[in-house]
Protein backbone atom coordinates (compact mmCIF):
# COMPACT_ATOMS: atom_id res chain seq x y z
CA UNK A 1 0.00 0.00 0.00
CA UNK A 2 2.73 2.42 0.96
CA UNK A 3 4.48 1.65 -2.29
CA UNK A 4 1.36 2.38 -4.26
CA UNK A 5 0.84 5.69 -2.54
CA UNK A 6 4.52 6.50 -3.01
CA UNK A 7 3.89 6.22 -6.73
CA UNK A 8 5.45 2.85 -7.50
CA UNK A 9 4.06 1.65 -10.81
CA UNK A 10 4.73 -1.99 -9.96
CA UNK A 11 2.57 -1.73 -6.84
CA UNK A 12 -0.26 -0.03 -8.77
CA UNK A 13 -0.11 -2.75 -11.42
CA UNK A 14 -0.34 -5.47 -8.78
CA UNK A 15 -3.17 -3.88 -6.84
CA UNK A 16 -5.24 -3.54 -10.01
CA UNK A 17 -4.67 -7.25 -10.66
CA UNK A 18 -6.05 -8.34 -7.36
CA UNK A 19 -9.10 -6.18 -7.94
CA UNK A 20 -9.50 -7.51 -11.46
CA UNK A 21 -9.16 -11.08 -10.22
CA UNK A 22 -11.75 -10.34 -7.49
CA UNK A 23 -9.41 -11.72 -4.86
CA UNK A 24 -10.54 -11.48 -1.24
CA UNK A 25 -7.50 -9.30 -0.41
CA UNK A 26 -9.05 -6.49 -2.40
CA UNK A 27 -11.41 -5.60 0.45
CA UNK A 28 -8.52 -4.62 2.70
CA UNK A 29 -6.68 -2.82 -0.09
CA UNK A 30 -9.70 -0.81 -1.21
CA UNK A 31 -10.45 -0.01 2.40
CA UNK A 32 -6.95 1.36 2.88
CA UNK A 33 -7.26 3.47 -0.27
CA UNK A 34 -10.65 4.91 0.63
CA UNK A 35 -9.38 8.18 2.09
CA UNK A 36 -7.28 8.87 -0.97
CA UNK A 37 -9.97 8.44 -3.59
CA UNK A 38 -12.08 11.20 -5.08
CA UNK A 39 -9.53 13.75 -6.18
CA UNK A 40 -9.10 12.70 -9.79
CA UNK A 41 -11.29 13.98 -12.57
CA UNK A 42 -12.87 10.99 -14.30
CA UNK A 43 -13.53 10.89 -18.01
CA UNK A 44 -15.44 8.11 -19.73
CA UNK A 45 -14.76 7.52 -23.41
CA UNK A 46 -16.99 5.20 -25.37
CA UNK A 47 -18.22 4.69 -28.91
CA UNK A 48 -18.35 2.13 -31.69
CA UNK A 49 -15.27 0.12 -32.69
CA UNK A 50 -12.97 1.94 -35.06
CA UNK A 51 -14.16 5.43 -34.16
CA UNK A 52 -10.68 6.32 -32.94
CA UNK A 53 -11.17 6.29 -29.17
CA UNK A 54 -7.64 5.16 -28.33
CA UNK A 55 -6.06 7.62 -30.73
CA UNK A 56 -8.16 10.41 -29.29
CA UNK A 57 -7.16 9.43 -25.74
CA UNK A 58 -3.55 9.48 -26.87
CA UNK A 59 -3.99 13.03 -28.22
CA UNK A 60 -5.86 14.16 -25.09
CA UNK A 61 -3.15 12.65 -22.91
CA UNK A 62 -0.53 14.62 -24.81
CA UNK A 63 -2.46 17.86 -24.22
CA UNK A 64 -3.07 17.09 -20.54
CA UNK A 65 0.60 16.26 -19.99
CA UNK A 66 1.59 19.51 -21.71
CA UNK A 67 -0.63 21.26 -19.17
CA UNK A 68 1.24 19.49 -16.38
CA UNK A 69 -1.48 17.00 -15.39
CA UNK A 70 -0.85 13.31 -14.80
CA UNK A 71 -3.04 10.76 -16.55
CA UNK A 72 -4.29 7.26 -15.85
CA UNK A 73 -6.11 5.18 -18.45
CA UNK A 74 -8.16 2.00 -18.01
CA UNK A 75 -8.83 0.53 -21.46
CA UNK A 76 -11.48 -2.21 -21.54
CA UNK A 77 -11.77 -4.71 -24.38
CA UNK A 78 -13.96 -7.79 -24.74
CA UNK A 79 -13.03 -11.29 -23.68
CA UNK A 80 -13.89 -14.04 -26.13
CA UNK A 81 -16.86 -15.95 -24.71
CA UNK A 82 -15.55 -19.10 -26.38
CA UNK A 83 -11.94 -19.26 -25.27
CA UNK A 84 -11.80 -16.81 -22.36
CA UNK A 85 -8.88 -15.14 -24.09
CA UNK A 86 -8.58 -11.51 -25.11
CA UNK A 87 -6.42 -9.46 -27.40
CA UNK A 88 -5.87 -6.08 -25.80
CA UNK A 89 -4.38 -3.74 -28.37
CA UNK A 90 -5.48 -0.29 -27.28
CA UNK A 91 -2.13 0.75 -25.97
CA UNK A 92 -0.54 0.42 -29.38
CA UNK A 93 -2.37 3.62 -30.27
CA UNK A 94 -1.62 5.21 -26.91
CA UNK A 95 2.02 4.30 -26.90
CA UNK A 96 3.27 7.78 -27.55
CA UNK A 97 3.78 8.44 -23.86
CA UNK A 98 6.23 5.52 -23.71
CA UNK A 99 8.45 6.21 -20.76
CA UNK A 100 6.56 9.15 -19.28
CA UNK A 101 5.99 8.27 -15.62
CA UNK A 102 3.06 10.69 -15.67
CA UNK A 103 1.02 8.29 -17.79
CA UNK A 104 -0.24 4.92 -16.53
CA UNK A 105 -2.19 2.73 -18.93
CA UNK A 106 -3.89 -0.50 -17.92
CA UNK A 107 -5.69 -2.84 -20.33
CA UNK A 108 -8.58 -4.80 -18.92
CA UNK A 109 -10.56 -7.66 -20.43
CA UNK A 110 -14.29 -7.96 -19.79
CA UNK A 111 -13.88 -11.57 -18.56
CA UNK A 112 -17.45 -12.67 -19.07
CA UNK A 113 -19.41 -11.07 -16.30
CA UNK A 114 -20.19 -7.52 -17.28
CA UNK A 115 -21.67 -6.61 -13.92
CA UNK A 116 -18.37 -7.64 -12.39
CA UNK A 117 -16.52 -5.65 -14.99
CA UNK A 118 -18.26 -2.45 -13.99
CA UNK A 119 -17.05 -2.88 -10.43
CA UNK A 120 -13.54 -3.96 -11.35
CA UNK A 121 -13.12 -1.10 -13.81
CA UNK A 122 -14.43 1.47 -11.39
CA UNK A 123 -12.18 0.15 -8.65
CA UNK A 124 -9.19 0.21 -11.00
CA UNK A 125 -10.00 3.89 -11.52
CA UNK A 126 -10.05 4.27 -7.72
CA UNK A 127 -6.56 2.81 -7.59
CA UNK A 128 -5.25 5.23 -10.21
CA UNK A 129 -7.02 8.04 -8.37
CA UNK A 130 -5.30 7.11 -5.10
CA UNK A 131 -2.07 6.64 -7.03
CA UNK A 132 -2.27 10.38 -7.63
CA UNK A 133 -3.43 10.70 -11.21
CA UNK A 134 -5.07 14.07 -11.91
CA UNK A 135 -7.21 12.69 -14.70
CA UNK A 136 -8.42 9.10 -15.01
CA UNK A 137 -9.83 8.02 -18.36
CA UNK A 138 -11.88 4.86 -18.81
CA UNK A 139 -12.31 3.59 -22.34
CA UNK A 140 -14.89 1.00 -23.39
CA UNK A 141 -16.32 -0.13 -26.69
CA UNK A 142 -19.86 1.18 -26.71
CA UNK A 143 -21.52 -1.92 -28.03
CA UNK A 144 -23.47 -3.17 -25.06
CA UNK A 145 -25.46 -1.35 -22.45
CA UNK A 146 -23.22 -2.54 -19.65
CA UNK A 147 -20.12 -1.27 -21.37
CA UNK A 148 -21.75 2.08 -21.91
CA UNK A 149 -22.62 2.08 -18.20
CA UNK A 150 -18.97 1.57 -17.37
CA UNK A 151 -17.98 4.67 -19.30
CA UNK A 152 -20.86 6.51 -17.69
CA UNK A 153 -19.39 5.96 -14.26
CA UNK A 154 -17.41 9.13 -14.83
CA UNK A 155 -17.74 12.84 -14.19
CA UNK A 156 -18.01 13.44 -17.91
CA UNK A 157 -18.70 10.95 -20.70
CA UNK A 158 -17.43 11.42 -24.23
CA UNK A 159 -19.11 9.49 -27.02
CA UNK A 160 -16.75 9.23 -29.96
CA UNK A 161 -18.13 8.58 -33.44
CA UNK A 162 -16.66 8.67 -36.89
CA UNK A 163 -18.23 9.55 -40.25
CA UNK A 164 -18.63 5.79 -40.77
CA UNK A 165 -20.56 5.30 -37.54
CA UNK A 166 -23.98 6.07 -39.04
CA UNK A 167 -25.43 2.58 -39.07
CA UNK A 168 -23.86 1.66 -35.79
CA UNK A 169 -25.40 4.71 -34.18
CA UNK A 170 -28.81 3.73 -35.51
CA UNK A 171 -28.39 0.29 -34.03
CA UNK A 172 -27.35 1.32 -30.58
CA UNK A 173 -28.50 4.85 -30.11
CA UNK A 174 -30.67 4.26 -27.09
CA UNK A 175 -28.02 3.68 -24.45
CA UNK A 176 -25.01 5.10 -26.18
CA UNK A 177 -26.44 8.41 -27.27
CA UNK A 178 -28.06 9.19 -23.94
CA UNK A 179 -24.81 8.56 -22.11
CA UNK A 180 -23.02 11.43 -23.79
CA UNK A 181 -22.07 14.70 -22.14
CA UNK A 182 -19.88 15.55 -25.10
CA UNK A 183 -20.08 14.14 -28.62
CA UNK A 184 -16.99 13.92 -30.76
CA UNK A 185 -17.10 13.18 -34.46
CA UNK A 186 -13.57 12.00 -35.04
CA UNK A 187 -11.86 11.57 -38.43
CA UNK A 188 -13.64 14.79 -39.31
CA UNK A 189 -11.43 15.27 -42.37
CA UNK A 190 -13.24 12.38 -44.02
CA UNK A 191 -16.27 12.53 -46.18
CA UNK A 192 -19.53 12.24 -44.31
CA UNK A 193 -18.41 14.13 -41.20
CA UNK A 194 -20.92 16.94 -41.77
CA UNK A 195 -23.72 14.45 -42.18
CA UNK A 196 -22.73 12.67 -38.98
CA UNK A 197 -22.61 15.93 -37.03
CA UNK A 198 -26.01 16.93 -38.42
CA UNK A 199 -27.47 13.55 -37.56
CA UNK A 200 -26.35 13.77 -33.95
CA UNK A 201 -27.49 17.37 -33.60
CA UNK A 202 -30.90 16.54 -34.97
CA UNK A 203 -31.25 13.72 -32.52
CA UNK A 204 -30.25 16.05 -29.68
CA UNK A 205 -32.84 18.64 -30.67
CA UNK A 206 -35.53 16.02 -30.48
CA UNK A 207 -34.90 15.56 -26.80
CA UNK A 208 -33.56 18.98 -25.80
CA UNK A 209 -34.53 19.99 -22.29
CA UNK A 210 -34.26 23.58 -21.19
CA UNK A 211 -31.91 24.38 -18.36
CA UNK A 212 -30.01 21.13 -18.55
CA UNK A 213 -26.57 20.69 -20.03
CA UNK A 214 -26.77 20.38 -23.77
CA UNK A 215 -24.09 18.08 -25.14
CA UNK A 216 -21.96 19.85 -27.74
CA UNK A 217 -21.09 18.02 -30.95
CA UNK A 218 -17.42 18.58 -31.70
CA UNK A 219 -15.11 17.53 -34.50
CA UNK A 220 -11.62 16.15 -34.24
CA UNK A 221 -8.86 14.57 -36.26
CA UNK A 222 -7.19 12.73 -33.40
CA UNK A 223 -4.32 11.43 -35.48
CA UNK A 224 -3.25 15.02 -36.16
CA UNK A 225 -4.23 16.28 -32.74
CA UNK A 226 -6.86 18.59 -34.24
CA UNK A 227 -9.85 19.55 -32.13
CA UNK A 228 -8.42 18.16 -28.92
CA UNK A 229 -8.17 21.52 -27.13
CA UNK A 230 -11.82 22.21 -27.88
CA UNK A 231 -12.79 18.82 -26.45
CA UNK A 232 -10.89 19.45 -23.23
CA UNK A 233 -12.49 22.90 -23.00
CA UNK A 234 -15.92 21.34 -23.39
CA UNK A 235 -15.10 18.87 -20.62
CA UNK A 236 -14.09 21.75 -18.35
CA UNK A 237 -17.24 23.68 -19.29
CA UNK A 238 -19.34 20.64 -18.52
CA UNK A 239 -17.67 20.34 -15.15
CA UNK A 240 -18.38 23.98 -14.27
CA UNK A 241 -21.97 23.64 -15.39
CA UNK A 242 -22.42 20.49 -13.32
CA UNK A 243 -20.89 22.16 -10.29
CA UNK A 244 -23.19 25.15 -10.63
CA UNK A 245 -26.27 23.01 -10.87
CA UNK A 246 -25.13 20.57 -8.21
CA UNK A 247 -25.05 17.93 -10.90
CA UNK A 248 -21.61 16.63 -10.06
CA UNK A 249 -22.51 15.97 -6.44
CA UNK A 250 -25.75 14.29 -7.50
CA UNK A 251 -23.89 12.20 -10.02
CA UNK A 252 -21.30 11.06 -7.52
CA UNK A 253 -24.01 10.35 -4.97
CA UNK A 254 -25.91 8.24 -7.49
CA UNK A 255 -22.75 6.35 -8.32
CA UNK A 256 -22.01 5.80 -4.66
CA UNK A 257 -25.48 4.38 -4.06
CA UNK A 258 -25.16 2.06 -7.04
CA UNK A 259 -21.74 0.88 -5.94
CA UNK A 260 -22.88 0.28 -2.38
CA UNK A 261 -25.82 -1.76 -3.57
CA UNK A 262 -23.56 -3.80 -5.83
CA UNK A 263 -21.03 -4.30 -3.04
CA UNK A 264 -23.73 -5.60 -0.67
CA UNK A 265 -24.80 -8.09 -3.33
CA UNK A 266 -21.24 -9.09 -4.09
CA UNK A 267 -20.37 -9.71 -0.43
CA UNK A 268 -23.49 -11.82 0.02
CA UNK A 269 -22.95 -13.80 -3.13
CA UNK A 270 -19.36 -14.57 -2.23
CA UNK A 271 -20.22 -15.45 1.34
CA UNK A 272 -23.03 -17.77 0.29
CA UNK A 273 -20.89 -19.77 -2.10
CA UNK A 274 -17.81 -19.70 0.11
CA UNK A 275 -19.86 -21.71 2.64
CA UNK A 276 -19.39 -25.42 1.82
CA UNK A 277 -22.88 -26.07 3.15
CA UNK A 278 -24.33 -24.01 0.31
CA UNK A 279 -22.69 -26.07 -2.41
CA UNK A 280 -24.04 -29.22 -0.78
CA UNK A 281 -27.54 -27.76 -0.40
CA UNK A 282 -27.43 -26.65 -4.04
CA UNK A 283 -27.12 -30.26 -5.23
CA UNK A 284 -30.00 -31.34 -3.01
CA UNK A 285 -32.17 -28.46 -4.19
CA UNK A 286 -31.42 -29.27 -7.81
CA UNK A 287 -32.58 -32.85 -7.22
CA UNK A 288 -35.83 -31.62 -5.67
CA UNK A 289 -36.53 -29.20 -8.52
CA UNK A 290 -35.68 -31.81 -11.15
CA UNK A 291 -38.00 -34.38 -9.61
CA UNK A 292 -40.81 -31.87 -9.30
CA UNK A 293 -40.61 -31.77 -5.51
CA UNK A 294 -39.95 -28.04 -5.43
CA UNK A 295 -40.10 -25.08 -7.75
CA UNK A 296 -36.97 -23.13 -8.64
CA UNK A 297 -37.60 -19.96 -6.65
CA UNK A 298 -38.96 -21.87 -3.68
CA UNK A 299 -35.84 -24.00 -3.60
CA UNK A 300 -33.63 -20.92 -3.99
CA UNK A 301 -35.37 -19.11 -1.13
CA UNK A 302 -34.94 -22.23 1.00
CA UNK A 303 -31.24 -22.29 0.20
CA UNK A 304 -30.88 -18.66 1.14
CA UNK A 305 -32.71 -19.15 4.45
CA UNK A 306 -30.59 -22.15 5.37
CA UNK A 307 -27.45 -20.14 4.66
CA UNK A 308 -28.75 -17.28 6.82
CA UNK A 309 -29.21 -19.70 9.70
CA UNK A 310 -25.71 -21.11 9.32
CA UNK A 311 -24.24 -17.62 9.01
CA UNK A 312 -26.08 -16.44 12.12
CA UNK A 313 -24.66 -19.44 13.97
CA UNK A 314 -21.20 -18.28 12.98
CA UNK A 315 -21.87 -14.71 14.04
CA UNK A 316 -22.92 -13.23 10.73
CA UNK A 317 -21.60 -13.11 7.18
CA UNK A 318 -17.85 -13.42 7.64
CA UNK A 319 -16.41 -11.66 4.61
CA UNK A 320 -15.98 -8.16 3.45
CA UNK A 321 -14.55 -6.50 6.52
CA UNK B 1 -15.77 -16.12 -5.83
CA UNK B 2 -12.21 -15.92 -6.96
CA UNK B 3 -12.07 -17.16 -10.51
CA UNK B 4 -8.96 -18.53 -12.13
CA UNK B 5 -6.91 -15.66 -13.41
CA UNK B 6 -6.16 -15.90 -17.13
CA UNK B 7 -2.47 -15.83 -17.98
CA UNK B 8 -1.50 -12.31 -19.03
CA UNK B 9 1.11 -12.02 -21.77
CA UNK B 10 2.77 -8.98 -23.29
CA UNK B 11 3.64 -9.53 -26.96
CA UNK B 12 5.92 -6.90 -28.40
CA UNK B 13 8.59 -6.16 -30.94
CA UNK B 14 11.70 -4.41 -29.74
CA UNK B 15 13.81 -2.01 -31.69
CA UNK B 16 13.94 -1.09 -35.34
CA UNK B 17 12.12 -4.09 -36.70
CA UNK B 18 8.93 -3.82 -38.67
CA UNK B 19 8.28 -7.49 -39.28
CA UNK B 20 5.24 -7.85 -37.10
CA UNK B 21 3.32 -10.62 -38.86
CA UNK B 22 4.83 -13.26 -36.62
CA UNK B 23 4.05 -11.31 -33.46
CA UNK B 24 0.44 -10.83 -34.57
CA UNK B 25 -0.01 -14.50 -35.34
CA UNK B 26 1.45 -15.43 -31.97
CA UNK B 27 -0.77 -12.88 -30.21
CA UNK B 28 -3.89 -14.35 -31.84
CA UNK B 29 -2.84 -17.90 -31.00
CA UNK B 30 -2.30 -17.03 -27.34
CA UNK B 31 -5.68 -15.32 -27.20
CA UNK B 32 -7.32 -18.36 -28.75
CA UNK B 33 -5.61 -20.44 -26.07
CA UNK B 34 -7.52 -18.43 -23.46
CA UNK B 35 -4.86 -15.94 -22.47
CA UNK B 36 -5.12 -12.19 -22.14
CA UNK B 37 -2.68 -10.75 -24.60
CA UNK B 38 -1.51 -7.17 -24.36
CA UNK B 39 -0.25 -6.32 -27.81
CA UNK B 40 2.48 -3.75 -27.33
CA UNK B 41 3.23 -3.09 -30.97
CA UNK B 42 6.41 -2.15 -32.74
CA UNK B 43 9.62 -0.28 -32.10
CA UNK B 44 9.72 -0.59 -28.34
CA UNK B 45 12.82 -0.10 -26.24
CA UNK B 46 13.59 -2.50 -23.37
CA UNK B 47 12.68 0.35 -21.02
CA UNK B 48 9.27 0.73 -22.64
CA UNK B 49 8.70 -3.01 -22.59
CA UNK B 50 9.39 -3.24 -18.87
CA UNK B 51 7.22 -0.19 -18.18
CA UNK B 52 4.30 -1.85 -19.96
CA UNK B 53 4.91 -5.12 -18.10
CA UNK B 54 4.81 -3.21 -14.84
CA UNK B 55 1.56 -1.38 -15.57
CA UNK B 56 -0.16 -4.42 -17.06
CA UNK B 57 1.15 -6.82 -14.39
CA UNK B 58 1.83 -9.56 -16.92
CA UNK B 59 3.05 -13.07 -16.16
CA UNK B 60 4.95 -13.46 -19.39
CA UNK B 61 6.71 -11.25 -21.94
CA UNK B 62 7.07 -12.62 -25.46
CA UNK B 63 9.44 -10.69 -27.69
CA UNK B 64 9.73 -11.20 -31.41
CA UNK B 65 13.12 -10.31 -32.81
CA UNK B 66 13.88 -10.50 -36.52
CA UNK B 67 16.65 -7.95 -36.83
CA UNK B 68 19.53 -9.70 -35.08
CA UNK B 69 19.36 -7.40 -32.05
CA UNK B 70 18.38 -10.21 -29.71
CA UNK B 71 21.75 -10.44 -27.96
CA UNK B 72 21.28 -6.82 -26.85
CA UNK B 73 17.54 -6.62 -26.36
CA UNK B 74 16.90 -9.79 -24.33
CA UNK B 75 19.72 -9.28 -21.77
CA UNK B 76 18.84 -5.61 -21.33
CA UNK B 77 15.15 -6.38 -20.80
CA UNK B 78 16.05 -9.12 -18.32
CA UNK B 79 18.33 -6.77 -16.43
CA UNK B 80 15.63 -4.09 -16.18
CA UNK B 81 13.03 -6.63 -15.08
CA UNK B 82 15.26 -7.71 -12.21
CA UNK B 83 16.16 -4.14 -11.30
CA UNK B 84 12.54 -3.15 -11.07
CA UNK B 85 11.28 -6.08 -9.07
CA UNK B 86 9.79 -8.03 -11.97
CA UNK B 87 12.24 -10.90 -11.79
CA UNK B 88 9.32 -13.34 -11.52
CA UNK B 89 8.10 -12.51 -15.03
CA UNK B 90 8.97 -15.02 -17.76
CA UNK B 91 10.88 -13.50 -20.66
CA UNK B 92 10.49 -15.66 -23.75
CA UNK B 93 9.89 -15.18 -27.46
CA UNK B 94 11.41 -16.04 -30.76
CA UNK B 95 12.62 -14.93 -34.14
CA UNK B 96 15.69 -15.34 -36.23
CA UNK B 97 18.54 -16.46 -33.97
CA UNK B 98 21.08 -19.24 -33.79
CA UNK B 99 20.86 -22.17 -31.41
CA UNK B 100 24.06 -20.96 -29.74
CA UNK B 101 22.53 -17.56 -29.06
CA UNK B 102 19.40 -19.19 -27.67
CA UNK B 103 21.53 -21.24 -25.32
CA UNK B 104 23.58 -18.25 -24.25
CA UNK B 105 20.42 -16.28 -23.50
CA UNK B 106 19.02 -19.27 -21.63
CA UNK B 107 22.06 -19.31 -19.37
CA UNK B 108 21.41 -15.64 -18.54
CA UNK B 109 17.88 -16.49 -17.42
CA UNK B 110 15.82 -15.96 -20.56
CA UNK B 111 13.17 -18.64 -21.08
CA UNK B 112 12.88 -20.96 -24.05
CA UNK B 113 13.13 -19.24 -27.43
CA UNK B 114 11.41 -20.38 -30.58
CA UNK B 115 12.94 -20.16 -34.03
CA UNK B 116 11.33 -20.24 -37.47
CA UNK B 117 9.10 -23.23 -38.09
CA UNK B 118 8.34 -23.71 -34.41
CA UNK B 119 5.09 -25.34 -33.43
CA UNK B 120 2.63 -22.79 -32.07
CA UNK B 121 1.10 -25.36 -29.74
CA UNK B 122 4.52 -25.97 -28.24
CA UNK B 123 4.84 -22.27 -27.44
CA UNK B 124 1.37 -22.15 -25.87
CA UNK B 125 2.09 -25.30 -23.88
CA UNK B 126 5.45 -23.96 -22.70
CA UNK B 127 3.84 -20.79 -21.32
CA UNK B 128 1.07 -22.78 -19.64
CA UNK B 129 3.47 -25.19 -18.00
CA UNK B 130 5.71 -22.40 -16.82
CA UNK B 131 2.81 -20.56 -15.21
CA UNK B 132 1.52 -23.73 -13.56
CA UNK B 133 4.93 -24.50 -12.12
CA UNK B 134 5.30 -21.02 -10.79
CA UNK B 135 1.82 -21.02 -9.27
CA UNK B 136 2.76 -24.16 -7.34
CA UNK B 137 6.09 -22.73 -6.27
CA UNK B 138 4.82 -19.42 -4.94
CA UNK B 139 1.83 -18.11 -3.09
CA UNK B 140 0.23 -17.42 -6.43
CA UNK B 141 0.49 -14.14 -8.16
CA UNK B 142 -1.74 -11.15 -8.13
CA UNK B 143 -1.33 -10.95 -4.41
CA UNK B 144 -0.28 -7.50 -3.42
CA UNK B 145 3.33 -7.59 -2.30
CA UNK B 146 2.86 -4.92 0.32
CA UNK B 147 -0.75 -5.19 1.42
Amino acid sequence: MQRLLAGEARAAGRVISLIEDRRPERFAVLGALAGRVGRAERLGVTGPPGAGKSTLINAMTRALRAAGRTVGVVAVDPTSPYTGGALLGDRVRMGESGLDAGVFIRSMATRGALGGLARAAEEACDVLDAYGRDVVVIETVGVGQSEVDVARAADCTLVVLSPESGDQVQAMKAGLMEAADVFVVNKADREGADRMVAQVEEMLHLRARRGAWEPPVLRSVALKGEGVEAILEAVARHRRSEEERGGLAARRRGRLLARLRAAVEEIHREAIWADPGSALALEGAADRVASGGADLYGAAAGLFRSWLRRAAGLGGPPRGE
Amino acid sequence: MTEARPIRVLVAKPGLDGHDRGARVVASALRDAGMEVIYGGLWLSPEEIVTIAEQEDVDVIGLSSMNNAHMTVFPRTLELLRERGLGDVLLTGGGIMTAEDMEALGRMGVGRLFGPGSDMDAFVEYIRRWCETRARGTEGRGTCPTA
